[in-house]
């Protein structure tokens, strides 16, 4: 059967992708309406955005929210590539299948768990909550999704060329940084990318493990959620999409651009 | 004069390899330079390399991922108290007439309240209810997209795949929240509705268990569409033409065949919406009414309405027992993934 667009298809793309845009779309649009209804249109105007960021609180919990999810998907990146390598060449040392486990559990594990057993190990410990502490529940949930972005990447990359350079005589460190590293490094982008993302995103885990002076953003946005719909919330919500739009866009481009250098250099 | 050679001696060549003072000072102080500390913490990680690769991630997923759980099922059978932190200590040393006695009390009252009380089992029993029906309903959603999405043009995926994940990167909470504004009375799809004359009263969406269908649905739509998308991708489009040619109806073809073949990527995706769904905080509080209730939100009220930690941590200990074999199921599955993907 050829490939190709049939009216069939065509309807469930047009569908399914208005489904998934449809109500980001609207929510942005409405986060220039002058008016304060969502259904009238009162004509453009960027005066939320100016009510946004005279918003002192909003602003220093946005502050906060970005410096934990740099700590957080930098951590993240650092234990994710290391499960994931484990993941994918080390297949026999004791006690692989609770790693594994541990690597994926925390994929599907319903926030409010793991919100709720971190900041008891936090208070057990007697840790101060704040900053630090959701920086680690952030990093802990975060290194999941890379190791499994690694883990990928590295099983459809051919293993020959690993060994290749250890027989060579480089040592396996030299071997990682030199031929793994400049492969699997758009993975580690996209790793990152997710683990920030993820940190800028997380209310629930956030909610548990904070503490005086650590309000995030998304705690700040669901408070006000809470009491209903405000234009000003709209438009937080459309910086942030835009935001990570052009990460997402732009680390899909580095990896074209490296793709298509690939390619080049091959013919 | 000036045809007279230069008398200056020819400056020495050593035959050898030439040892500058810069290289001597060096070499004498590489043992404590940056550059010697950086190559003997180079020569220790190559070393002790494989073991601490490993031993990494695993110490921090043992700290910060399992040994909470021993901690929530300690607390699980504490007692509440006002203090702070608000619980009582299981293990405690009584002083009794000059001696001291290890106590340790294990107070099952917080399970005994949770298999008693109506509310909490009504609760548990709605989450999974909850959870199955829009799981089933991401399903119908997705099948039909990826299958569409596996027959686009080659150099269309990339990007049909891209427009699937993107919306996955935006907020959770703001694509919830995305929906109030469209569900609620006074909102775009009621005065869209009105204005067509579909309806002449607006419908009440917001804050019913259809929100929360609605609300599972399109959150984690991405998650269902990917790994059945990757099953359909592998699968070789001739079984399909060959089945129809042999006068097979293609809706038969469909279920028999390519629903079959993308079997592995349907349980992933169902097992990827169902456990994380019946957990659910954000959507059932936002768009859901004070009649749905959902566990995941009865541990939130217990732990910061109620400050009853003890019961939450009950709570969160029958979620996971009832979650375990979900997710003891979906790590079998991406463990076997991986290796065949290895072996491949």
């Amino acid at each position: 059967m050829k490939s190709g667009f049939t009216p069939a298809t065509v309807l469930a793309l047009t569908c399914g992708f208005a489904f998934l845009y449809l109500p980001i779309l609207l929510l942005v649009a409405f986060s220039f309406n002058e008016s304060r209804l969502v259904t009238v249109w009162g004509g453009f105007s960027l005066k939320w955005y100016g009510e946004m960021l005279r918003n002192r609180q909003l602003m220093d919990a946005a502050w906060v929210t970005v410096r934990i999810g740099l700590v957080s998907a930098s951590l993240a990146l650092v234990l994710g590539t290391l499960a994931g390598v484990t993941l994918a060449r080390f297949t026999r040392f004791p006690g692989r299948t609770v790693f594994s486990g541990l690597v994926f559990a925390p994929l599907v594990m319903p926030e409010v768990i793991t919100g709720l057993s971190l900041l008891l190990l936090f208070v057990s410990l007697g840790w101060a909550r704040g900053f630090w502490t959701v920086a680690v529940a952030h990093t802990t949930f975060a290194s999941a999704y890379v190791a499994v972005i690694v883990q990928s990447r590295l099983l459809t990359f051919d293993i020959i060329l690993e060994e290749a350079a250890m027989d060579l005589g480089a040592s396996p460190l030299k071997t990682f940084f030199v031929i793994t590293l400049p492969v699997i490094a758009p993975a580690l982008i996209s790793g990152w990318l997710l683990a920030f993302t993820l940190s800028l995103d997380d209310l629930v885990i956030a909610s548990f493990t904070t503490g005086p002076g650590a309000t995030t953003l998304p705690m700040r946005i669901y408070s006000q959620v809470r009491l209903g719909v405000t234009p000003e919330i709209n438009a937080v919500s459309t910086v942030l999409i835009g935001f990570v739009t052009l990460g997402v866009i732009t680390a899909t481009l580095i990896q074209k651009r490296r793709f298509a250098e690939g390619q080049k250099r091959k013919a | 004069m000036s045809g007279q050679p230069a008398q200056t001696p020819a400056p020495y060549v050593s035959p050898g390899p030439q040892t500058t003072a810069f290289e001597v000072l060096e070499r004498t102080t590489s043992a404590f330079s940056f550059y010697g500390v950086l190559a003997r913490f180079v020569q220790w990680l190559e070393r002790s390399g494989r073991t601490l690769v490993i031993a990494l991630p695993f110490l921090w997923l043992g700290l910060f991922f399992l040994a909470p759980f021993l901690i929530v099922l300690k607390l699980s059978f504490s007692e509440t108290v006002l203090a702070v932190p608000p619980y009582a200590p299981l293990v405690a040393w009584l002083e009794e007439n000059g001696l001291s006695y290890l106590t340790v009390r294990l107070n099952l009252s917080n399970y005994i309240l949770l298999f008693e009380d109506s509310l909490y089992v009504r609760a548990f029993l709605n989450s999974l209810r909850i959870s199955a029906v829009a799981t089933f309903l991401t399903l119908c959603v997705a099948l039909p997209l990826a299958n569409a999405m596996s027959r686009a043009p080659e150099r269309w995926r990339a990007l049909l795949l891209m427009m699937v994940i993107l919306p996955f990167w935006t907020s959770f909470l703001i694509r919830v929240y995305a929906w109030i504004g469209i569900l609620k009375p006074e909102g775009i799809l009621n005065a869209v509705l009105i204005g067509l004359g579909v309806i002449s009263e607006p419908l009440t969406i917001l804050n019913t268990d259809i929100a929360v269908y609605i609300g599972i649905v399109y959150s984690y739509l991405p998650f269902m569409v990917l790994p059945i998308y990757a099953s359909f991708e592998k699968m070789d489009p001739s079984l399909i033409e060959a089945a129809v040619d042999l006068g097979s109806p293609p809706i038969k073809a469909f279920w028999t065949i390519t629903v079959r073949i993308a079997l592995p990527g349907i349980i992933a995706g169902c097992l990827l919406v169902f456990i994380p769904a019946a957990g659910e905080f954000v959507i059932p509080d936002l768009l859901g009414g004070s009649e749905t209730l959902m566990i995941g939100r009865t541990l939130w009220l217990e732990f910061f309405n109620n400050r009853d930690w003890p019961l939450a941590s009950a709570v969160a200990i029958v979620l996971l027992a009832a979650l375990t074999v979900p997710i003891v199921l979906f790590q079998r599955h991406q463990a076997r993934r991986g290796s065949e993907d290895g072996a491949a």
